[in-house]
């Protein structure tokens, strides 16, 4: 009830029963999704015979004895784990300065920039790929085909959620009072960006890192074009031999990008709700 | 694959209408600073244009040139000669099938999609909006719309693949058989329950702003004004939600054509949509006189998303008007 009064004040007018008809129709779409997921765990837990359910399939993925079987799939969760470093990496080091920059110092450019970085929604992966091929065999020639490299693809096609993470923190804070006052008071330019610009963008930041982490868990477009071995290409070819390994898996990826989507949840809403002045409440 | 992060789904438009509105203050801010520090924005400006280029090189190498390239290539023979004959190659019987196929899978998903994903967002209302449940909702359907790929291929061949669990309950509890008429499961049909796995979470993102921006206050307005409910639906939330559903229904139609790794883990055989054309071209790169064949498909599947995109942001636009 309490709930309700605080968190939904629209719920006044509709009435007790259009909240149970609206909590119904969740519910009822909610279980359709579990069916999927619930599968995906039943599937796992089939017995070797097929007639009943046990955890051999769960134990085989940890068993030493099957090292060599899976040996495609550990390097596959090992550059995924790898590229998905790197590229929050970038998009921290590259975007972020380059979206604080524009926003502080070329409000002009704040358009360009916005297009530029919603680019790979209208370009998909699969359209990217094309002109990526030629690209990675100029790149594999000076800086070798390590699995790192990648991550330049990847940082790009995570743009557009990186910068819309990033940007609605930067408009909600204002940035150019703070690092003026900072300027003013005499800090140094990259003391103004260490103790001023990160700490004010720390949530967006966050949510870039954990989205490009997610994404990069997630790719498998540009990946399997390219030949390259990553967590969801091993996880095919796993599943022509063993669909119970490759099932197991995406279940702990998912469950793992759920969490990390979790938190940037919960710290976004945690955030909302510190009262500091936005602009928006200011205007 | 397409827009927005989790819970700055619902900032983003706030962000944007922040944004939007200092507009028209800005230029008279900027021009009042440039005024007031002249002098240090000249001496200061160089090492900005110096911070700009790290991202700018990398964006133009991994970004910019690979568009060009992916899109130029259609127009030129395997010499590097210019040739228009790769494009005659969208007019071939199997390609045109490919695209129609995918328009299809786009069309229905779209539209089953945007029917449950807003009801969903009806009846998301009922919750808190920063409560936990809530936050849950929004991380699943995060995960769901833009990092399942390949996995919710998986989900769906545990669930009704030959061996999945749903077709042997069927078969063992009710004696249907999903298959008696041939296994649909790994063509293009197969691909409905999945892109409809991604593409309601997929509506839940990016309606749910919308549906948030409702006001409780129009439906005050409507009921002093002796309005009935059935007129606060009719005359106020169908008009103002109906840009953001058109919109949203566009986006969802552009990521299932343009979405490639649930098809490509489900379909191995064959190319009946356009992105498995792609892999096949892309694969078969050898093959006499289809070198370029790829840059076309490309260059067919970026003219329709962009289409579809500029409606996408132009409703957007009319959207936003009711979010200040």
């Amino acid at each position: 009830m309490s709930a309700r009064t605080t968190g939904a004040p629209r719920s006044t007018t509709a009435g007790g029963a259009g909240t149970v008809a609206r909590r119904t129709a969740l519910v009822v779409v909610g279980a359709l999704f579990a069916v999927p997921i619930a599968a995906m765990v039943a599937f796992s837990l089939r017995s070797a015979d097929g007639t009943g359910h046990d955890l051999n399939h769960w134990l085989a993925i940890v068993d030493p004895e099957n090292e060599r079987m899976y040996r495609n799939l550990v390097e596959g969760v090992t550059n995924s784990l790898l590229l998905a470093v790197v590229s929050a990496l970038l998009v921290l080091v590259l975007l972020v300065p380059a979206m604080v920059l524009v926003h502080l110092r070329h409000p002009r450019l704040v358009r360009p920039l916005e297009f530029v970085c919603l680019v790979p929604i209208t370009v998909p992966a699969i359209v990217l790929v094309v002109g990526l091929a030629p690209v990675y065999s100029v790149v594999s020639r000076v800086a070798g085909s390590g699995a790192w490299t990648l991550a330049l693809a990847y940082g790009v096609t995570v743009l557009p959620y990186a910068y819309r993470a990033v940007q609605s923190d930067l408009a909600a804070t204002d940035l150019r009072t703070l690092t003026e006052a900072a300027r003013t008071l005499g800090s140094s330019w990259p003391r103004t960006m260490a103790l001023v610009v990160v700490p004010s963008l720390r949530r967006g930041l966050l949510a870039a890192a954990f989205i490009t982490v997610a994404v990069v868990l997630g790719e498998f477009t540009i990946a399997s074009l390219l030949n390259r071995v990553n967590l969801q290409t091993a996880l095919v070819q796993v599943s022509r031999s063993d669909p119970y390994a490759a099932v197991i898996l995406a279940l702990i990826s998912l469950a793992f990008a759920f969490v990390l989507l979790l938190v940037i949840g919960r710290v976004g809403a945690l955030g909302a709700a510190r009262p500091i002045p936005t602009r928006k409440a200011l205007s | 694959m397409v827009t927005t992060s989790t819970r700055a789904a619902d900032t983003t438009a706030d962000a944007r209408s922040a944004h939007e509105g200092d507009g028209g203050g800005q230029p008279t801010r900027a021009s009042s600073s440039s005024d007031g520090v002249g002098p240090s924005r000249g001496r200061r400006r160089p090492a900005a244009w110096w911070g700009l280029t790290p991202f700018a090189l990398w964006v133009l190498a991994f970004l910019i040139v690979p568009c060009l390239l992916a899109l130029g290539t259609g127009f030129v023979d395997g010499d590097g000669a210019p040739t228009l004959d790769n494009l005659a190659a969208l007019g071939d019987p199997l390609i045109v099938r490919a695209f129609a196929s995918s328009a299809a899978v786009s069309a229905v998903t779209a539209v089953a999609g945007a029917v449950v994903g807003a009801v969903v967002c009806w009846g998301l209302t009922s919750l808190r909006p920063d409560g936990a449940v809530r936050s849950a909702i929004d991380a699943a359907s995060s995960v769901l719309a833009q990092f399942g790929g390949v996995m919710l291929a998986f989900a769906f061949i545990a669930t009704i693949g030959i061996q999945g669990v749903v077709t042997r309950l069927l078969i063992d509890v009710a004696g249907v058989d999903l298959y008696a008429d041939g296994v649909w499961f790994y063509q293009v049909p197969g691909l409905l329950l999945p892109y409809l796995y991604f593409q309601v979470p997929l509506m839940v993102i990016t309606f749910m702003p919308a549906v948030s921006g409702l006001r409780p206050q129009w439906s005050e307005a409507v009921a002093t004004l002796g309005g009935t409910r059935w007129q606060h639906l009719v005359r106020v939330v169908v008009p103002v939600l109906a840009p953001a559903f058109v919109g949203s229904l566009l986006l969802l139609f552009a990521n299932a054509f343009s979405s490639y790794a649930t098809a490509a883990a489900l379909i191995s055989q064959g190319a009946q949509i356009v992105p498995l054309q792609i892999r096949a071209a892309l694969i078969s790169e050898t093959v006499l006189g289809r070198e370029n064949v790829a840059g076309a498909l490309a260059l067919g599947m970026v003219v329709v998303m962009a289409v579809l995109m500029t409606g996408y942001s132009l409703l957007q636009r009319r959207t936003e008007r009711w979010q200040r």
